[in-house]
Formats: structure tokens, C-alpha cells, sequence
């Protein structure tokens, strides 16, 4: 009941697909928000532009709609001057990595005290289904026949010749100080991850391996949203596991950081602000 | 007037005039020759409660002072040429969703990298039509260091009055010149604050529903009022629409808060007008050589007189129309192809009598640039 | 007041432009007059060709830059090259002896220091020689009374360097003494 008031009711049925991911995630993180029981008028949520930004239209938080890949810029400049505020920061994949790759690192090197979640469904949805730098060049995962098979889309009607990006990797590489991954099968995972996510100080990415039924799947004969979450359970394991240490096929899911690290906004309360009085 | 005297650049002058406008938030990009605008706002803003940020790129900066805003702080962040055609696309979403911001272009020459440490004027169309789509956008210069602060201080008011982002077109001469500043007392210049909302929690707020006077009253993201901020096309509550009536009222909107009021937002200097027989039309640091020139003549007994624009945008056509309704003819001196003299002659009774006088090599015209165009002009060789 | 038009010019890191800044803010700020100071400059920080103008005046400046200065300094060959030409005809030309080889067929006073030597004798270093061509260029101008400068000296830089400013002012004021009395 209580999740209610956390979204703005008069825009649903929302506008994503049938079987889309995407309310998924938007239902978990709601369950996570109530869960924490974060105080509504503090909630932000910035987003850019593709189909896992409209999420910003349904939840009753502060909401700003942005621009292309530009999502963790503005969050910046907004958690920079209010750092009390709550900042959630949803991204698709080509948003994210993209047009949004340079800023993403930065945002994680920076290391401000907000959560970005990146809806990974390997494709550009909202302008029809081209590839993305998380699409890689093969389907991938545990089944023999499926894992060599290339990965079309509009802009890749020979298949993909594009190497994909590892969002966990990436994320680690440029310093996030918490970076997770699971998909939108696990909803009680990501609900539990995004509350870890939130309450760690600093950057927080949250990768969510999302099914598009309409595109990825239908252009890479996936089957329907169902096969395609079957595929995210069956493809997947947690961190630790015995299944994952035996299998390399498999794709990880779990916690790979979750560090202490000086917080951006703290660090110039604490530092520059500080030093700046004393002179 | 007996402030502070101080021996700045005009890039300093610009940070102290934000300082006293109230700036609280910078994000910026290093780059020549607005660097200086940066680095003084690093070393004060922490001193007054703001923030300052160097960003990943000039996009991000600018994206990050719409955040900043939105959060209720007044904002900026400054560029030069190449930075700024890298903004125009977050420009564009702050005059979409109208975020009160200022934009400074310390011009450089160009198109391109061009000339980084040399002077132009190119950007003015830029500063105008730069971001996609139909919209109106506020741009002021500067001729002295004195005027970048005044002119930095009205940015911002103007910004918070017509909530929308304004462009300072300044110029590498007049970014790096030193020259003797007097930081008036607070209070002497009008500072506008935020025009906040006065509608109570839990009453509806629609923060794109323009009072009678056509303001915006805003709420602070943070604030007791949860809405939405989009670079979409939008209702009063912020959300996307592609309703037909929203639409169009929404363009309207956007061009109409600043055009019909192109006379109030004029701002110029004069010299000499009154009976000159020749009208030279100048701005930012071409302006002084062109009154420089004024001067030189007027004590040879020349009727030359001098229209300093301050404001270039929203263009003040009636001034220039009134200014130069008796002059023979007109010189606009601006170190560019012509892009204020071709509004200029758009505007006047007798355009074939508007003359370019422009100089292209990242120089600052000289006084007898001008001359020797006025000499061909007038039929006096060369 | 006849308006004093300065060209100072040499390589990057020589201090050319601080210098300018020194002697305009001293003008401004200690004396009431009006000053306008500005550069041109290449995007290398050392070496390379740097070039500051300066005007000072008690009526108000119009054009900022210097197109024939009443008073050059030239800190590099190179420099007095270029700028030596735009001299005002019995304009003053400033100039290091040990850097730099002046035109004499030019209709300027020729007043050469060996100010780099000077400064590296008593300094060891280089870093003062900007403030010590100041103390000469003031001295042979008049432009500014040294006080104002030693003003502006103290407020801009930290108090380490106080003392040796002053003594690099000094120096400067000293090697430009003899061509005082000869004139």
C-alpha cells in the first residue's frame, strides 16, 4: 500500500512496453525507498533520455528528466549545492556508456554520495532498437549454441562487431567505492541491493540486467519477457557461489565493491570550505 | 558611489560582479581566455557558503549549474568559443526549462580552436541561435572593466526575473585588460533574489504557470513542492505533453517572455549623438577604439557620434531605429563577418547606407581602421 | 599629464607581464591616475614571445594598446626586434645588456643595463630581475613615484618576499642612476 505514495498514480499505465524490465526495476526501487523509509520531500531522481528515463515521470520524488547521457551532470551540480538531498540517478545502457561514458567515469572517480542504477537491456529502445556499447558481439551466457551467437539490431543487421563494455569493470576501474550487479528476475536482490546501494557513503552503481522483449529479444529470436527472464536466471549467479566458480559462462551477480572512500561533497565541506575560512 | 577600488582584469571584474550578484554555484572547464573566471571563483565561492567545480567537460558544466539551480542556488559557469558550441545543448534544456543561470563567452577567434589567446566578436549569432529549436535568449557586453561588473550583476538579475539563462559576450581584450575597478557597497546596485513560490505544502504548485506579470514563481528541488523539470515539451506541472494548445503556448511562451520586452532589456551607452551626422554602432572591446575614433574626430569639429550596445539580445531594434533616425550614415564596428551589422541593417530606414568596419586577425581594431573605411566610404580614397 | 604609453616585452616566465601589472596598479591605486594594462601573449608558458602594454594617464583611456610606445623594454633579442621599429621618434628604449643587442639606427634614447647580471650577482637567481627592470623603467620615467610601487610590491606578495623586492627595486633604481645624471 505504502509504496503508493511514492509514485504519481495519474501517469500509469506507465509507457513502456509489455514484459519491458524497465517496471521492474521501478518496483523494486520503490520497495527499497519505503523500506528505508527516506523522507519524501528529500527524494531526487535524475535521468536522461531513452526509455529507462521515463522512470522519473512515475515516482513522486524531485524529478528532473535531463538530457542524453547528461543525467550524472546535472545530479552533480544538484548534489553539490543540496548534499542533504537523496539522489537516485537511473540510466539505460547506451545513456550510461555512451553518450554518457565520460561522465559516468567521472561521477565514479568523483565519488559523490548518490546511487546510479543502469538498466542494461543491450539496446537502444526508444528510437527502435540499434546496438549499444553493452550489446557485445555475442548472445553469451550457458547455452552452447546461443552463447556464440551474434548479436543483431537495427544498426547491426550482420551482427555486432562492437566488444561490449563490462559495467561492473568499468564501474570498478574508474573508482566507484560500491558496485553491484543483478538482473530484473532477482526483483528481491535489487530491492536489497538498492537499499545497500543507498545506504553506502559515496558513488553507488547498481547494474540491472533488464529484458526488451520488443527489441533485443525479438531481433536475437529471445522469446518473449518470460524467456527472457528465464534467460537472466539461468545465465546468472551469484558472487561466492560454487556454480559461478565452476562455470565462466555464467555472469555474476552480487557485490563486487563496497568501500570507504572520502565523499566528494564531505570532502569539500571538510576540506576546501574549511581551509578557505581559515585564510 | 564609494566602494572598493581594486586594479582587475575584466575576468575578475566579471567573478567579483557574480560575487555580489549572489553566485553560489560555478561549474566550469578550464579553457583560454576564460580560464581566470574559474580560478578566482575556486579561491572565493567556498569563502561565502558556495560551491565551485571543475567538471569532466564543458557539457557537464553546464549541466551541472542546471542542477545547481534547481536546487536554488544562482549559478554560472564560463567558456570560451569551442565551449561554448559544446554547452549550446544544455543551454538549450535550461531555456526549455527555464533555469535563471548566466553563461559567460570570454570570446577568442574562431570558428574552430581558431585563435585561442587572440580577440573576436564571432559568437554573437551563436550566443542567439546556437541551441536547437525556436527560442529568445538574453546576451550583454561589456566595454570597460567597470561595465563587466555591472553587466555581471544584471545577468543575473535578468536571469532571475525572466528565469532563463544569460549569455555575457565578452571578449579576450576585454577578459584579460586590467583597468581600475570600484566595487560599490552592497545594496547601491539592485540585486534580484529568486522569486520563490508562495504556495503553501500541499497546495498545488505549478511551476510553469506564469503569474499575470509573466514571472515564475520557483520551488527549490528539496523544497516542500515535488515536481517535474524536463527538456520535453510540458505542461504547468513540468511533465511532457505533445497536446497541440500546450504546445504552441509553451513556444509563445518562450520567445515572448524576453522579445516583448526587447525595449526594457536595452541597455547602451552614447556619445555624441544628438547631432552626429555619423552613427558608429560598436559593442564590448571594440567599442573603445570606436570611441577613441569619436572622440579624435569630434575635437577636429566631425559629427560622429558613438551607440554603444550593451544588450545585443533580444536585438534593440527600436534604439538602433531611433538612435540612428537622422544619421547619414552608419559604421557598426565588431570584429566579425557582420553579424550585429546585418541586424542592423535589417532594422533601419536606409540600410545601403550601413557600413562594416571589421578586422579578422584576433587584433583590436584600431582607431584608424575605422577611419580608412569611413575615408573610402566618403569618397576620399583610401 | 602626457600619456605615458609602455611597451614591455621578452620570453615567458621573464615576469614581463607582472611587471606591467605592478607598474599600472601602482598608478591606480597610489596615485589616482587612470591605467589600463594588457597582453598579448602564445599559448607557451616559457619561452616564446610575451608582450604587455601599459598606458598611464590622468584622463580617461579609450584605446587600450599601445601601437607606438614613448617607452620600451625589451628583456630579449627577439623582442627588441620586433617592438624597437614602433618607438615613438626620442621615445626610450629599456633594455638588458647582456640579453640583448639594440638597433642603433633608431630615434631612441638607448638605456642598457646589465640588470640580469646584476640581479644573479646579488639574488642567485633570476626570479627578482622583473622587479629590478621596474625599478630601473620607474626611475628613468618618473611615471610612478617608487613608494607606489613599493606598495603594490607589498600587497601582492607575501612577506618572505618583501625584503628582497626592495632590494631588487633598488638594484634597478641604482644601475639607472648614471644615465639620470647624464641626461
Amino acid at each position: 500500500m505504502s509504496i503508493y505514495r511514492l509514485i504519481r498514480q495519474r501517469f500509469f499505465p506507465h509507457l513502456w512496453c509489455p514484459g519491458c524490465g524497465h517496471g521492474m526495476v521501478l518496483n523494486s526501487l520503490l520497495h527499497a525507498v519505503d523500506d528505508l523509509g527516506i523522507d519524501q520531500s528529500q527524494l531526487c531522481m535524475v535521468s536522461g533520455i531513452g526509455c529507462s528515463a521515463r522512470i522519473s515521470g512515475y515516482v513522486d520524488f524531485h524529478s528532473m528528466h535531463t538530457l542524453h547521457g547528461r543525467a550524472l551532470a546535472f545530479a552533480t551540480g544538484l548534489k553539490m549545492a543540496r548534499p542533504e538531498l537523496k539522489v537516485f540517478v537511473p540510466m539505460g545502457d547506451g545513456d550510461a556508456t555512451a553518450i554518457g561514458g565520460n561522465h559516468f567515469i567521472h561521477a565514479c572517480r568523483r565519488n559523490i554520495d548518490m546511487v546510479a542504477i543502469v538498466m542494461n537491456n543491450r539496446i537502444y529502445g526508444m528510437t527502435g532498437g540499434q546496438y549499444s556499447p553493452l550489446s557485445g558481439r555475442q548472445i553469451g551466457g550457458d547455452d552452447e549454441k546461443s552463447r556464440e551467437r551474434s548479436v543483431f539490431a537495427t544498426t547491426a543487421p550482420y551482427g555486432s562487431i562492437d566488444r561490449a563494455f563490462d559495467t561492473v569493470e568499468l564501474a570498478k576501474g574508474a573508482g566507484a567505492t560500491f558496485v553491484a550487479r543483478t538482473t530484473a528476475y532477482h526483483v528481491q536482490e535489487m530491492r536489497r541491493l538498492f537499499k545497500q546501494a543507498y545506504e553506502h557513503k559515496g558513488f553507488s552503481v547498481v547494474e540491472v540486467l533488464c529484458q526488451c522483449p520488443t527489441y533485443f529479444g525479438r531481433k536475437n529470436k529471445m522469446g518473449g519477457a518470460v524467456q527472457m527472464l528465464q534467460w537472466l536466471k539461468d545465465n546468472t549467479e551469484k558472487l561466492g557461489s560454487k556454480k559461478l566458480e565452476e562455470n565462466p559462462n555464467l555472469i555474476a551477480r552480487g557485490v563486487f565493491v563496497d568501500k570507504d572512500e572520502p565523499e566528494y561533497c564531505s570532502e569539500y565541506e571538510n576540506s576546501v570550505i574549511a581551509k578557505a575560512h581559515k585564510e | 558611489m564609494s566602494g572598493k577600488i581594486c586594479f582587475v582584469q575584466g575576468n575578475e571584474a566579471c567573478v567579483r560582479g557574480a560575487l555580489y550578484a549572489g553566485v553560489r554555484f560555478f561549474a566550469g572547464y578550464p579553457i583560454t581566455p576564460s580560464t581566470e573566471i574559474a580560478e578566482h571563483l575556486a579561491d572565493q565561492l567556498p569563502r561565502v557558503g558556495g560551491k565551485f567545480v571543475q567538471m569532466e567537460d564543458e557539457l557537464a558544466s553546464m549541466c551541472a549549474i542546471c542542477g545547481a539551480s534547481l536546487a536554488g542556488f544562482k549559478s554560472m559557469t564560463a567558456t570560451s568559443g569551442p565551449g561554448f558550441s559544446l554547452k549550446q545543448e544544455a543551454l538549450g534544456y535550461a531555456i526549455m526549462a527555464e533555469i535563471p543561470c548566466v553563461v559567460v563567452n570570454v570570446q577568442r577567434g574562431g570558428p574552430s580552436t581558431g585563435l585561442p589567446t587572440e580577440c573576436s566578436q564571432g559568437d554573437v549569432m551563436q550566443a542567439r541561435w546556437g541551441a536547437h529549436g525556436d527560442h529568445s535568449i538574453i546576451a550583454l557586453t561589456a566595454s570597460s572593466i567597470q561595465d563587466a561588473f555591472e553587466v555581471t550583476v544584471q545577468a543575473f538579475n535578468l536571469a532571475e526575473t525572466y528565469r532563463t539563462p544569460v549569455v555575457l559576450l565578452f571578449d579576450e581584450v576585454l577578459g584579460h585588460m586590467r583597468e581600475r575597478l570600484e566595487i560599490p557597497e552592497a545594496g547601491v546596485l539592485p540585486v534580484v533574489e529568486r522569486l520563490k513560490t508562495d504556495v503553501r505544502a500541499g497546495v498545488n504548485y505549478h511551476p510553469y504557470l506564469p503569474r499575470e506579470d509573466g514571472r515564475l514563481p520557483m520551488s527549490d528541488f528539496g523544497g516542500v513542492h515535488r515536481f517535474n523539470v524536463t527538456g520535453l515539451h510540458h505542461d504547468i506541472w513540468g511533465f511532457p505533453t505533445s497536446n497541440d494548445e500546450q504546445v504552441v503556448k509553451l513556444n509563445y511562451h518562450l520567445f515572448d517572455k524576453i522579445e516583448s520586452h526587447a525595449n526594457e532589456l536595452a541597455r547602451w551607452k552614447e556619445y555624441y549623438l544628438e547631432d552626429a551626422e555619423h552613427v558608429l554602432i560598436s559593442y564590448g572591446s571594440s567599442a573603445r577604439t570606436a570611441r577613441a575614433l569619436v572622440e579624435d574626430r569630434r575635437a577636429k569639429g566631425d559629427r560622429l557620434g558613438l551607440l554603444e550596445l550593451q544588450t545585443l539580445w533580444p536585438f534593440p531594434a527600436q534604439l538602433v531605429q531611433d538612435k540612428t533616425a537622422n544619421a547619414k550614415s552608419i559604421y557598426v564596428v565588431e570584429m566579425n563577418m557582420g553579424q550585429v551589422a546585418s541586424q542592423v541593417k535589417a532594422v533601419v530606414a536606409n540600410p545601403d547606407r550601413v557600413f562594416l568596419v571589421n578586422r579578422m586577425d584576433g587584433h583590436l581594431m584600431t582607431p584608424s581602421d575605422i577611419s580608412q573605411v569611413m575615408r573610402v566610404v566618403e569618397g576620399r580614397g583610401f | 599629464m602626457e600619456k605615458y604609453r609602455f611597451l614591455l616585452s621578452g620570453s615567458g616566465g621573464q615576469g614581463v607581464i607582472t611587471m606591467a601589472i605592478l607598474l599600472a596598479e601602482a598608478a591606480v591605486l597610489h596615485e589616482g591616475l587612470i591605467a589600463v594594462q594588457s597582453q598579448s601573449y602564445g599559448p607557451e608558458a616559457r619561452g616564446g614571445a610575451t608582450r604587455s602594454d601599459v598606458i598611464i594617464s590622468d584622463s580617461e583611456i579609450l584605446f587600450p594598446k599601445v601601437l607606438q610606445p614613448n617607452y620600451l623594454v625589451a628583456m630579449t633579442n627577439e623582442a627588441a626586434g620586433k617592438y624597437m621599429p614602433l618607438i615613438r621618434p626620442g621615445g626610450m628604449c629599456i633594455y638588458d645588456t647582456d640579453l640583448v643587442q639594440p638597433s642603433r639606427r633608431i630615434d631612441a634614447m638607448l638605456m642598457g643595463m646589465p640588470m640580469q647580471k646584476a640581479v644573479l650577482e646579488k639574488f642567485h637567481k633570476t626570479q627578482a630581475l622583473n622587479i629590478c627592470v621596474l625599478g630601473a623603467l620607474v626611475t628613468l620615467t618618473g611615471a610612478v613615484k617608487m613608494e607606489s610601487v613599493e606598495q603594490v610590491l607589498k600587497a601582492r606578495f607575501k612577506p618572505a618576499f618583501h625584503e628582497a623586492n626592495s632590494a631588487a627595486l633598488a638594484l634597478g633604481a641604482e644601475l639607472a642612476k648614471p644615465f639620470l645624471s647624464a641626461n
